[in-house]
């Protein structure tokens, strides 16, 4: 489980995130919604210690990752994978290659059983037959599905999504959120999704947590966040200007 | 006129922490090239890139600085009626400051520009954070080979470019102009010791460090917008040469 505690963040004069709590529970969806700007992507990078936070907590698996050492936090960043709102996949290096990468650098198998288990991710992303190509070469649904073959490499516990629909048509959205919904049913994953996929992302999720004015807002069951009688929760997702959140 | 002191203040700090933060950054790059995994096919991908690749440069670059010596010295030593010590000039001017200060500018701008716009960019797209949330420290994986292949390059492109000077010299003062062969081969080799080619060397080694160190931490600095990694690569550029100029100053006054 994760647990994220009275975390608070600013960068320069901006508070970002001001005392955030949200459980994430083992095994489930857990999607984070929220205006652009709000903070969810900092949120995200705080679960796996991309960002270390001014003030709070981030609990994984009981060990609090923003006061650990080097070495431990490796050991709890191999539970997860990554997936980034560009894809970030090394661009000197073909898809196939990206994918064998945290193989290669962090496992002890041999260079056949390497290329058996990133066939097999491929396969599973609708990539078959496509590494040989660079990341410049592909679409951008194509590098998703490449970075999401990446993170899932290593067969982690934890999946993290960074807005992995922005930027592709509807039905490549869709694609990737049922790419999603279908490696979620055959790993296992807890999986934590920062999104404003309004409705689309509602339909993978197990829970929804929604972050406003740099706390949560609302966070719970998918159903019971969809009834929420929170102004803050229907002004977003009934997508209302007026409201208690400002828009511009 | 207290508002004026406190940006002098505010300035300063800031510069000696963008130094402290350069400084930190070198050494968590050797403590990093120091723990294993060594990757020793990483840092031959980079002596290629550094030095391989900028081979046809510094050769062009080096022997025209060669033809210039020999035409420049030729003239300038026949006022004197000295033109037999053009080999003795070239030599020394060559072995001690152009051949590694010149080498040094080329790599900067043929290498250490591409290197900081390269992890720039990765730090843009958010490589650098894969890297990081694959629990592979980005300066282990990318900046030590780099920072050891500079050191390894430098001084051997150096020498090429001494070579090659020399007989960029040796083809216009004497097959061009005249110079007995013979007075500049030994003017060469009366006038040259030892600590003139240690002292070149010596130099292009922390000029391979100083390339690859500024121009690493100037791609890390790279900020994520339009401009950023052009930004980067400019500054890079930059610092390099005038660290180059000045430490160039400091080696030359201490190993005269």
């Amino acid at each position: 489980m994760i647990r994220v505690v009275e975390l608070h963040k600013a960068f320069g004069g901006q508070q970002v995130l001001r005392g955030v709590n949200l459980e994430l529970e083992t095994g489930k969806i857990t999607t984070i919604i929220g205006g652009s700007g709000c903070g969810k992507t900092v949120l995200l990078k705080h679960l796996n210690a991309l960002l270390l936070p001014d003030r709070g907590s981030v609990m994984v698996d009981g060990a609090d990752i923003t006061k650990i050492g080097e070495s431990a936090l490796n050991a709890i960043r191999q539970k997860f994978g990554v997936l980034f709102q560009g894809a970030a996949l090394l661009d000197s290096m073909t898809i196939y290659d990206n994918v064998a990468f945290p193989l290669r650098e962090k496992t002890k198998l041999t260079e056949s059983e390497i290329e058996k288990r990133v066939d097999e991710r491929l396969n599973q992303v609708g990539l078959a037959g496509m590494g040989y190509k660079y990341p410049a070469e592909v679409s951008g649904g194509m590098k998703k599905r490449a970075g999401l073959a990446r993170a899932l490499a290593m067969e982690p516990e934890i999946v993290l999504f960074d807005e992995p629909t922005t930027g592709l048509d509807p039905l490549l959205g869709k694609s990737i959120h049922e790419l999603i919904r279908k490696m979620h049913g055959a790993f296992g994953f807890t999986g934590v999704i920062v999104s404003h996929d309004i409705p689309e992302v509602f339909k993978i999720s197990d829970r929804v947590a929604m972050l406003a004015n740099g706390v949560i807002a609302e966070a719970g069951p998918t159903r019971n966040f969809l009834a929420s009688s929170n102004p803050v929760v229907r002004q977003f997702i009934q997508g209302d200007v007026e409201g208690p959140l400002s828009v511009l | 006129m207290l508002s004026f002191i406190a940006q002098i203040g505010r300035s300063t700090i800031r510069q000696l922490t963008g130094m402290g933060r350069m400084l930190l950054f070198l050494l968590s790059a050797f403590a990093w090239a120091c723990r294993r995994p060594t990757r020793f096919r990483l840092i031959i991908y980079h002596i290629r890139s550094i030095g391989v690749d900028s081979l046809s440069v510094v050769i062009l670059s080096g022997i025209f600085t060669g033809m210039v010596i020999g035409l420049q010295g030729y003239y300038s030593l026949r006022k004197f009626n000295a033109e037999s010590f053009l080999g003795s000039a070239a030599a020394i001017s060559l072995l001690r400051e152009l051949g590694p200060v010149l080498s040094a500018f080329m790599v900067t701008g043929r290498t250490g520009s591409a290197m900081a716009a390269e992890i720039g960019s990765m730090k843009v797209t958010e490589q650098i954070d894969a890297l990081y949330s694959m629990a592979i420290n980005p300066i282990q994986y990318l900046v030590s080979p780099r920072i050891l292949a500079g050191l390894i390059s430098m001084p051997l492109l150096t020498a090429i470019f001494d070579v090659v000077g020399l007989y960029g010299a040796y083809l216009v003062g004497v097959k061009l102009l005249g110079v007995s062969s013979g007075s500049f081969i030994a003017g060469m080799e009366a006038s040259t010791v030892f600590n003139d080619f240690y002292s070149g060397m010596l130099k292009s080694l922390s000029f391979g460090l100083i390339i690859t160190w500024v121009c690493c931490y100037k791609g890390f600095q790279a900020l994520p917008m339009a401009t950023g990694v052009g930004q980067a690569t400019t500054e890079s550029v930059v610092l390099c040469f005038v660290l180059i100029l000045v430490w160039d100053y400091f080696m030359t006054s201490v190993m005269l």
